[in-house]
């Protein structure tokens, strides 16, 4: 019945890769196994995790309780960069940007989209690996290459950008506006480039994996959700991430070599800079036209993770399976003209203000009827409450909350007062932040047992996703309220404006909240960690799932399948099928893998 | 040595929590279910859990509401300011709505189709009907969204050139602003960053004679009820003006001129005397007495009791005193505002000044922090050294 059972043992043309001996280099090191790669990827990200989380803790005491002495900023950041334990405000500044910066791109990016894509490509389409083992192996050791770089500026003596994750110029290309903007920048952006090379390296790969290596019948319309996802983002990648490459190469001409690119009319430290003719704006539009899509490319991995999660765990197909593709796909599209709507008072015309604020509310749509179609998933199913799925559920409801508040911030004229205050933190960090480490979260606690071959502990993983999903909203909720009151965002202190006041007992709950949701994700390391070697063996298909990852040996060979590569005769969602007698279409089996054949009197659903 | 102790006592919490977890592998019955997938028992609390998630969601919702509400700005003090609040509550009402209502379903569905080893979900992969209804209805309501916003936008950004508006510069540098009046021809003189010199500070182009009238000065005084067309220029980086009180803001380019336009509609005694002002700054004190006990304890200077200011801030990261870059905003009656506008120097008259006793003293811009902030100061002296 099964494709597996009718491939004969020793098929030599297909069956390549796991003869030769590897040694500990090839296997660990420069590996070509996307299997390995994906773990690469995974642990780089948490370590990157570790210290952007990290950061923000740091810069989150002092905004509790300012200009106040500690400890502990005595110890980690040292006597020059917080004199007798009182933060400085540069290191503040530079904190800010590399806790941005490190999110957004290293852990987010790659640590999310780089370890799912690299895993769940191959497995799901029914792949040996991806189309070049060896421009994947590149791309990781490029993304690691760019890690160190980015983790070396903070040592450097005139610190780490600290232009905002965004290094507007000319702040960013002016060391004497700031000293981040000296050695720390340049080596920003050299990371930065690195970085972007390996994202192409590896979205190319992607790309050209789901669209040629796909096994036998495995359509289009059967790939699973996270596939699409994964797809799609890697599409948005492509189009968007060399933009922002020509926006740094650009930004470092004019800091290096003299050119007027982005700076004119600049008068500083007494003396007037020769620069003319160039625009911040335009600055702008090029960092904004990778960095709206990032936002996606960021989410979508994280949705598509959410979709896989949420049907195998709810036991029912993912509910609109055309509908989820056209709104990644309409989301994709719509987020590449939407850049505009950062810019809505940077002084560019107004009425390109309104043309980004239609598109802008546009792409509430295809978010909507996600939403919708998550909760009509839920409705009536028999859901089991893995940590998996609790981290999906997670994330609709975050994705819910922060997405409902780009409402207002997508609209021009709302923007003019709450621009660059707390009230977009509190948006971006629930919509995009939140939402895309709780896929991230769901991802590594679903495909754990398929990546180390054992599980992950569930008592510790249920601990770990209440106190986060409480801390969580108590860190972003009361942030959106100080924000609509007008406080400002990158404020070290806000002590001189005494009208703020009142809102520092506010400050005080976030960080609180803040430090416990920080602490409570060591319960996950030490989860993740410890089950990798000590967790309970996994069994070939724990949750159950239909989708092709599920039917490879729990052991890692080489080439993923043992002997032949199966063929698919159904999309991914039936869970729960019945035939015309109300009985599952296998007895006793609430799901059907993709590799089983239509049963007899079986319909295939034409979705 | 602190470090040193630090890893220490993380490497012992970890030991902890390692030996915790072995005994409590081992002090598990044999027969316990160690398969680490979720059973009926993990769905039923986790189900509960999710209900008690929504209504701690809801509960935070109410509290935020009900606490910070009352942090919103006051009435808007400018002529569409109102219709930005309306706007504003209008989009808060409609999306708090709709995020109790999928809130509530989400967990709620959570909740009640928990898991059972008896219970069977219901195969259900494709609505067409359902899914165009919530596909319309977005459409619906984010077009009234879309074309009421629109509006509002064109209204604010269009600025009405035949109302002949009052035309003011504002002038941003690390880490200060200035705001330069036109004088009476209503026309600012050129400039540009070249022609900045000695006590030239904004760099006026001094052969402009349309410049000769220009007033510059540190506090920004507004006429209540005159349209005012603000034009921002930058000295070294980008730099945002925010009027939070007159729900206006306008990033500010080297190398570009933008503009922002608004009528002021609340002078400062009045918004001192509103009733929502008198409570904030009742609610302000409050803290700073706090605050002062403490100083006094630790033998360090007090603060000042608070009185209300309207204040123009820089909302775009600029350098290192970014949070402190500030300007006073006094809106006064005409008359008022006249008398003050009087006993400014022009810029011409500034120029002359100078150049007759030899140029005594050349102040460079960077050293200006010139609010009245008492408290601010020092802060920004030491941090300029580094």
């Amino acid at each position: 019945m099964s494709a597996i059972a009718n491939a004969p043992a020793h098929d030599h043309h297909d069956d390549h890769g796991h003869h030769h001996k590897e040694t500990f280099i090839t296997k660990y090191i420069f590996s070509q196994d996307h299997k390995m790669i994906a773990k690469q990827y995974l642990i780089t990200g948490l370590i990157m995790g570790i210290i952007g989380i990290a950061m923000s803790i740091l810069f989150r005491i002092q905004l509790a309780w300012p200009e106040q002495s500690f400890w502990v900023f005595e110890a980690l950041l040292g006597d020059r960069w917080a004199p007798d334990g009182v933060m400085s405000p540069s290191i503040y500044l530079a904190l800010v940007t590399i806790h941005g910066t490190i999110m957004v791109f290293f852990v987010l990016t790659a640590g999310l989209s780089g370890t799912f894509s690299n895993l769940l490509i191959p497995l799901q389409i029914g792949a040996r690996d991806m189309a070049s083992g060896f421009l994947n192996m590149v791309s990781y050791w490029l993304f690691f290459l760019s890690s160190v770089i980015m983790l070396a500026s903070l040592f450097v003596e005139s610190g780490p950008a600290m232009a905002g994750w965004t290094i507007y110029p000319p702040l960013s290309a002016l060391p004497e506006a700031i000293s981040g903007s000296g050695t720390g920048m340049t080596l920003w952006l050299v990371s930065m480039a690195i970085f972007i090379a390996s994202s192409l390296l590896g979205s190319l790969n992607y790309i050209v994996t789901v669209i040629n290596l796909r096994t036998e019948g495995m359509s289009m319309t059967r790939l699973p959700l996270t596939i699409w996802a994964f797809f799609v983002t890697a599409i948005i990648g492509v189009v968007s991430f060399p933009v922002l490459l020509s926006a740094a190469l650009l930004l470092i001409m004019d800091r290096s070599f003299g050119t007027s690119f982005f700076l004119s009319d600049i008068f500083i430290k007494g003396e007037v800079l020769s620069h003319q003719g160039g625009s911040p704006v335009l600055f702008e539009h090029l960092f904004w036209f990778l960095g709206h899509p990032e936002v996606y490319i960021v989410l979508l991995p994280a949705l598509g993770i959410t979709s896989e999660v949420i049907a195998t765990n709810s036991r029912k197909p993912i509910f609109g399976y055309r509908a989820m593709v056209a709104s990644i796909l309409a989301i994709a599209f719509l987020s590449t003209i939407v850049w505009g709507h950062h810019m809505f008072i940077s002084g560019m015309n107004p009425f390109l203000g309104s043309v980004f604020t239609f598109t802008t509310l546009l792409i509430a749509i295809p978010s909507a009827v996600k939403s919708f179609n998550y909760i009509t998933t839920l409705w009536k199913g028999n859901l089991q409450m893995n940590p998996g799925m609790l981290f999906s559920i997670g994330l609709v409801s975050t994705f819910i909350t922060g997405g409902l508040t780009g409402i207002i911030l997508g609209d021009s004229t709302l923007d003019i007062n709450v621009h660059d205050t707390y009230f977009v933190v509190a948006h971006f960090h629930l919509v995009m932040g939140i939402s895309a480490l709780y896929g991230l979260f769901a991802g590594v606690y679903h495909w754990f047992p398929k990546m180390f071959g054992r599980m992950m502990n569930k008592n510790l993983g249920y601990v770990h996703f209440w106190v986060t999903a409480v801390g969580a909203y108590g860190v972003f909720f009361p942030m959106h309220f100080i924000g609509i009151a007008g406080l400002p965002r990158r404020y070290y202190t806000n002590t001189n404006f005494p009208y703020f006041d009142d809102y520092a007992d506010v400050n005080v709950i976030i960080t609180v909240a803040a430090i416990i949701t920080a602490l409570v994700q060591l319960v996950f390391l030490y989860n993740f960690f410890n089950s990798i070697f000590f967790g309970k063996k996994a069994v070939q298909n724990p949750w159950k799932s239909n989708t092709l990852e599920w039917t490879t040996p729990v052991e890692h060979i080489h080439g993923n399948w043992p002997g032949k590569i199966p063929a698919v005769y159904r999309w991914a969602y039936d869970y729960s099928k019945t035939g015309e007698d109300g009985e599952y279409v296998i007895k006793g089996q609430d799901f059907v893998s993709q590799i089983t054949p239509l049963q007899e009197g079986e319909e295939e659903l034409n979705h | 040595m602190t470090v040193f102790l630090v890893i220490i006592v993380l490497a012992l919490l970890a030991v902890t929590g390692w030996q915790i977890s072995k005994i409590f592998q081992l002090s598990q019955r044999s027969d316990a279910d160690t398969s680490q997938i979720a059973n009926d028992k993990d769905n039923k609390s986790n189900g509960i859990l999710m209900l008690a998630f929504v209504i701690f969601i809801y509960v935070i919702t109410v509290y935020c509401f009900w606490e910070y509400g009352r942090f919103y700005l006051p009435e808007a003090a400018s002529e569409h300011g109102g219709e930005y609040d309306t706007l504003m509550f209008i989009s808060i009402g409609l999306i708090m709505f709709v995020q109790i209502i999928t809130q509530g379903l989400l967990h709620y569905f959570a909740f009640k189709y928990k898991g059972k080893k008896t219970q069977k979900a219901l195969f259900y992969a494709d609505n067409d009907k359902l899914e165009f209804i919530w596909t319309i209805i977005p459409v619906i309501t984010l077009a009234g969204l879309i074309i009421y916003g629109l509006f509002t936008w064109s209204d604010i950004m269009n600025i009405n050139e035949e109302e002949d508006p009052m035309v003011i510069e504002i002038y941003a540098y690390q880490f200060d602003w200035r705001a330069r009046y036109s004088g009476e021809d209503n026309t600012l003189g050129k400039a540009n960053v070249r022609f900045i010199e000695g006590v030239n500070q904004l760099g006026v182009d001094e052969s402009d004679s349309y410049g000769e009238d220009d007033k510059i000065v540190t506090e920004l005084h507004l006429p209540v009820g005159k349209p005012v067309l603000f034009k921002f220029r930058s000295q070294d980086v980008l730099h945002s003006a925010y009027f939070p009180f007159f729900r206006a803001q306008m990033n500010v380019v080297p190398g570009m001129i933008t503009q922002f336009g608004f009528t002021p509609t609340i002078t400062t005694e009045e918004m001192r005397a509103s009733e929502y002002m008198v409570d904030k700054v009742e609610s302000v004190n409050d803290v700073r007495k706090e605050r002062n006990e403490d100083l006094i304890a630790q033998g360090e200077p007090t603060l000042d009791s608070y009185e209300f200011d309207y204040f123009l801030l820089c909302n775009k990261i600029c350098g290192q005193a970014h949070y402190n870059m500030q300007m006073k905003i006094i809106v006064e009656s005409e008359e008022d505002f006249n008398a003050w506008l009087e006993e400014q120097p022009t810029f011409g008259s500034t120029i002359e000044d100078s150049n007759a006793p030899a140029e005594t003293e050349e102040a460079p811009a960077e050293d200006g922090n010139e609010t009245e902030e008492p408290q601010e100061s020092e802060a920004v002296a030491v941090l300029d050294k580094e």
